[in-house]
């Protein structure tokens, strides 16, 4: 059994949330390269470059890259031989993100009741997703998510029938929808499979896959591929002002289903895919 | 075509812009989000005067996030215009010039804008960063109450946008898309 204060859960939470809106992983900056090089719209280059030196400053003088700081989405993955002290663990992550954006100039977007809308002043509660796992480690996954793009994502309970092109017209057809409102280019993050609820959790999953990592199973990987070079076929483009470059990645993860369906959950994410991960 | 303009802006030069020109703005507009539209059209359905002018200014679709110390304004990039659809007719039927956001709009507004001769900007989605540097100044003068969301005037210079939809109804979304579509 190994025992963690619960105080150190709230410094690494602020710290992550800070430095997730701030500076973006590795992996993004070198798709936003690679999609400046290929873009064919001289005005889609320009944007790209824009969101390139966007990106500099940002860590330079310490903007947040985008005013939605967004909603703070957190993956907690637990090791069963960890016992947390010092008080409730549910506590200590929301305490972190309350510090994290008071103390690091971050925008206060969430409301206490969706209908009656009043702002929480300080961005709690966060959504956390907890996982049980083997072993002695705690790995934490900070993943503050804007609404432009949030809110173009859509859920699709297929059926069986309707097969891999079921999917493939699913995705395509989420993200013509969401065109220039989802800020694009956009990371397509897809859950295909288990249930409702677990579908759209996979598609939210997804986008915290680094974008050089392909699916490990065949048939998917192919799917990863030909989804994103039909998307980038739509001509949508940076800023949805038309171009070769509207997506940089599509990742999707799979599960086990029901014999009688075919659920698919597509989470769009902006250019400005956040996450910061540690392992304690 | 490049252009210069200062804002807020007359007619004359509203109907002067193309879907595809690349604006820079100076002068004064001011910010207007979801909360922010609520409360006018809410004062205007009551018959209550508006905390601003509508007639000849421009709206930014934005919620900043705080300024550090010694900085005009935090991170300041436009949020998607859609939601704000409900709201916009009225205000363009009142004189409203133009809005900054990104993303498409309603009929209702294609249709608005015409009638009024106005226009809707793009700016880049997600560069709140780079787009901060062009904001001179920032200033809550209603709605005090919204936080983000309150009613800030901006002094901005050469601030850049992107005629999207002009007032003779031409969209650069639409344009743009079928140009590059290989579908």
């Amino acid at each position: 059994m190994r025992t963690i204060e619960t105080r150190e859960i709230t410094r690494n939470i602020k710290e992550m949330c800070i430095e997730a809106n701030h500076f973006l992983p590795e992996d993004m900056k070198c798709a936003l390269q690679a999609g400046a090089d290929t873009e064919e719209s001289p005005l889609g280059r320009q944007i790209l470059g824009q969101l390139q030196e966007n990106l500099q400053i940002a860590a330079q003088e310490m903007i947040p890259i985008c005013q939605d700081t967004g909603m703070a989405v957190i993956f907690f993955e637990i090791g069963q031989e960890v016992h947390f002290t010092g008080g409730l663990l549910e506590d200590a992550i929301q305490e972190g993100v309350r510090q994290g954006y008071r103390e690091g100039f971050l925008r206060k977007s969430v409301v206490k009741d969706p209908i009656c809308r009043e702002n929480t002043g300080d961005n709690t509660p966060a959504v956390i997703h907890y996982a049980i796992v083997p072993g002695d480690k705690v790995q934490i996954t900070v993943a503050p998510k804007g609404f432009g793009s949030e809110n173009m994502s859509r859920v699709f309970m297929l059926k069986p029938a309707d097969g891999i092109e079921g999917v493939k017209s699913a995705v395509l057809t989420a993200v013509k929808d969401a065109g220039p409102n989802a800020c694009p280019p956009m990371v397509v993050g897809v859950g295909i499979g288990g249930t409702f609820e677990k579908c759209a959790l996979m598609a939210k999953r997804a986008l915290t896959r680094p974008l050089d990592q392909r699916s490990h199973i065949g048939y998917v990987r192919e799917l990863e591929q030909e989804l994103l070079q039909k998307i980038n076929c739509l001509g949508i483009g940076p800023g949805g002002l038309g171009g070769s470059v509207t997506a940089l990645a599509v990742n999707v993860e799979t599960y086990p289903t029901h014999i009688a369906g075919l659920p698919v959950a597509v989470n769009i994410c902006c250019h400005v895919n956040r996450h910061a991960v540690r392992i304690l | 075509m490049e252009r210069h303009i200062q804002a807020p802006f007359d007619s004359k030069t509203a109907a002067s812009l193309r879907a595809g020109d690349y604006v820079y703005l100076t002068g004064t507009i001011y910010t207007a989000r979801d909360a922010a539209h609520k409360r006018m059209y809410e004062n205007l359905q009551k018959g209550e005067k508006l905390p601003l002018e509508i007639e000849g200014n421009v709206l930014y679709y934005m919620g900043p996030s705080p300024a550090r110390p010694g900085k005009p304004i935090g991170s300041a990039g436009p949020t998607t215009a859609s939601r704000m659809d409900k709201y916009t007719p009225a205000l363009l039927d009142l004189g409203l010039r133009a809005m900054i956001g990104k993303g498409r709009r309603s009929p209702e507004v294609k249709e608005a804008l015409i009638r009024n001769g106005a226009v809707y900007f793009a700016a880049v989605g997600g560069a709140g960063a780079l787009l901060s540097r062009a904001i001179l100044s920032s200033e809550v003068i209603a709605y005090d109450d919204l936080g983000t969301e309150a009613i800030h005037k901006l002094q901005v210079k050469d601030f850049p946008v992107i005629v999207v939809m002009d007032c003779q109804g031409r969209n650069l979304y639409e344009m743009a898309v079928q140009s590059y579509s290989r579908e």
